[in-house]
């Protein structure tokens, strides 16, 4: 790992999120996904290129906005769909819905839509992979809205006081919900620069720019793999979809349609697409691809059994093993 | 008959309150925003400015401390969670500070605080978007704990918990929003600690919370034809609890039936079935039965919330149960209106 971005595999990675969540909005309005969905649309770079980075064994925990993260690590896409759709194949066996994605194998341990609720849970895997010397990383995503949790603060002074494998993951889109920066959090103040209180390293970059996302991944990632603590590592990107739903919210006037299309026009896969990176005989292919995958994970998940409702009591307390 | 949604109560009781006290402010993430807290706060911070409908950052614990700092200057603050488990992140503040803060300072001080927290439910809300904790609220001594069930009340015990110089935790049901029902145009008082018969009947009490009230109130009117009258006790509080009303209904019925909206072990329902069973034992026919939420975490798929959460055709076979009623003779429950019961009506979209 390390060296070049690999930026046709990156495109890939965004290109097949971007089309994932597209069909899921698309197919939202049928009103048989009965979950609220968080679309990650126009935010695509940042899972894509920091999850390429991550062995296997590396951990990944998420929130809300976990599609993407889910699914550049690995997480298996039918599973995803058969949860969101509710049914007993699905990656939590439909009891979590798209807020509480899971892939062990893949490496994506929790999602939760509690804010900043996962962020302690990845130190705590970084200090157990201490403890075992397995040498695995943690990375934790979260958005800016998160970083105003105290739970975030105590996780950054507990992992940088004992030097832990965690790279935290802040993606500023700049809106919580609906609420701007402004008396959120300070006027001027990077995200990324935090950390300089918690004697951390961090780095800010265009998180729509997945060559500049691999890049700060990559020195993240060195620095935390060789020992040297954790990380804090924030990238400016955007929502393109409403806070929570498959529509655009413009209408709702919180963000003025300039910005919206400035945002807009600053693509991810767009940008990649504009320094050549895909052939356009590639690109196709790629497509179909990514299509046919989507259909059959679709039709799989759709064709799917529901968990049994005298099933209900089931993992509230584990077997005993 | 004035009539508004149980949401428009709530935004004119909040309305009105701002108006007729300076030192009153509402206060959460999304209190200004532009869906105002699904209509509830919606064009207050227009009229009364930022500072007093007022955004903050997600950091329930701290603001809720922020609050209380507040009343230290005479401020009442109003603070809104979008889900009762967000509340969860405040439980410090809000269980060791608020809720002592008059005692523990021999009455030299006192959190004059509202909290409203939302009750999710349907859609797959799911397990960290749907929890209905009033009974953790009501067992931490200090707290006032109101749970309305109509417009009427939603306003009038807003204004009185606004008024009021104890916390008070206002729980406010998700499905509840839509409901309309007669709301004066007055600022009133609905005074906290009083239940409301909001049905007679003289067979079996249905005392109720929130959302089950409707519930209760289906069950009763489908339970009329077959000649069974049950009488439908709105609760109202849980502290203070009115246990003279609910004693006084189930001796004129000798049943008693509990439904709640939370979790049926250790919850509000056993101490309502707790108090009446102390203090009306003697009109008691039979152990009180109590209706509510299993020992497990929500379920997000439909097909286990479905299961999951108490209707009124529970009720019609509680009360059936209690009476002797052969419960093949239970109305046939209506379809849902949808593909699943997972929706209060059918214009319930989510994906809130
Ligand atoms: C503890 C807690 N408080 C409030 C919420 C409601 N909520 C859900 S997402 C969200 C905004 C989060 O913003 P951010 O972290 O920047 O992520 P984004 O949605 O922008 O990706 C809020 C306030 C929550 N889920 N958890």
């Amino acid at each position: 790992m390390g060296g070049p971005a690999p930026l046709p595999d990156l495109f890939a990675s965004m290109l097949r999120i971007r089309r994932i969540e597209e069909a899921i909005a698309k197919r939202y309005p049928e009103g048989e996904m009965r979950c609220p969905v968080h679309f990650c649309i126009g935010q695509e770079a940042v899972p894509a290129a920091i999850c390429a980075q991550l062995a296997r064994t590396d951990r990944v925990f998420s929130g809300h906005r976990s599609h993407g993260h889910y699914l550049a690590k690995g997480g298996d896409l039918r599973a995803m769909l058969a949860e969101l759709y509710g049914r007993e194949t699905g990656c939590a066996r439909g009891r979590g819905g798209s807020q509480h994605l899971i892939d062990l194998e893949a490496g994506f341990v929790a999602s939760a839509p509690i804010l900043a609720g996962t962020i302690p849970i990845a130190v705590g895997a970084a200090l157990s992979a201490t403890w075992r010397k397995s040498g695995s990383v943690s990375v934790v995503f979260f958005g800016d809205g998160a970083t105003e949790e105290g739970a975030f603060h105590e996780s950054m002074n507990f992992a940088a006081a004992r030097r832990l494998p965690v790279l935290f993951v802040c993606e500023n889109n700049a809106y919580s919900v609906h609420s701007a920066m402004e008396g959120r959090q300070p006027a001027g103040r990077r995200i990324a620069d935090m950390a300089k209180a918690y004697a951390m390293a961090s780095a800010h970059a265009d998180g729509n720019d997945a060559a500049a996302v691999w890049n700060a991944g990559a020195i993240a990632l060195d620095h935390v793999r060789k020992g040297n603590g954790p990380y804090l590592l924030e990238f400016d990107t955007y929502r393109w979809l409403e806070h929570c739903g498959p529509n655009p919210d413009d209408a709702l006037g919180y963000r003025t349609p300039a910005e919206i299309d400035a945002w807009r026009r600053r693509c991810p896969i767009e940008k990649l697409r504009r320094d050549s990176v895909p052939g356009a005989a590639e690109e196709r292919a790629l497509e179909a691809r990514i299509a046919a995958e989507i259909d059959a994970a679709f039709a799989a998940a759709r064709a799917a059994p529901f968990p049994d409702p005298r099933d209900l009591g089931a993992f509230v307390h584990p077997a005993r093993s | 008959m004035r009539l508004r949604s149980f949401a428009e109560a709530i935004r004119e009781g909040l309305e009105q309150a701002l108006a007729d006290d300076p030192r009153v402010c509402v206060m959460g993430p999304g209190v200004p925003g532009p869906t105002g807290i699904f209509g509830t706060t919606r064009g207050l911070a227009e009229r009364f400015g930022p500072e007093r409908v007022m955004d903050m950052p997600s950091s329930e614990q701290a603001m809720t401390g922020f609050a209380l700092g507040a009343t230290l200057d005479g401020y009442r603050p109003v603070i809104v969670h979008m889900r009762v488990d967000f509340a969860v992140l405040a439980m410090d503040q809000m269980v060791n500070q608020v809720a002592k803060w008059h005692f523990m300072y021999g009455g030299r001080l006192r959190a004059p605080m509202v909290f409203r927290l939302i009750v999710g439910r349907g859609w797959g809300q799911g397990p960290q978007h749907s929890q209905s904790l009033q009974a953790w609220f009501a067992h931490v001594p200090g707290f006032k704990v109101a749970m309305p069930a109509s417009p009427r009340d939603a306003k009038g015990m807003l204004v009185a918990a606004i008024r009021d110089d104890s916390p008070v935790v206002l729980v406010e049901h998700r499905w509840l929003y839509g409901i309309t029902g007669d709301v004066p145009e007055e600022l009133y008082e609905t005074k906290l600690g009083e239940a409301r018969v909001a049905r007679p009947g003289r067979h079996a009490t249905v005392a109720a919370t929130s959302h089950m009230v409707i519930e209760a109130l289906r069950a009763a009117e489908r339970l009329a034809p077959l000649g069974i009258e049950v009488e439908v006790v709105d609760m109202r509080s849980l502290v203070p609890l009115d246990a003279d009303t609910l004693c006084a209904s189930v001796a004129r019925t000798g049943h008693l039936v509990v439904a709640d909206t939370g979790t049926i072990a250790f919850g509000a329902g056993a101490e309502i079935a707790a108090v009446a069973t102390e203090r009306a034992f003697a009109h008691l026919k039979k152990a009180p039965v109590r209706i509510g939420l299993p020992h497990f975490p929500s379920p997000t798929t439909p097909a286990l919330a479905d299961a999951f959460y108490p209707r009124a055709v529970d009720i019609e076979r509680a009360v059936a149960g209690l009476v002797g009623l052969d419960p093949a003779r239970l109305p046939v429950e209506e379809p849902p209106h949808g593909p699943w019961r997972d929706t209060p009506d059918p214009s319930f979209k989510g994906p809130y």
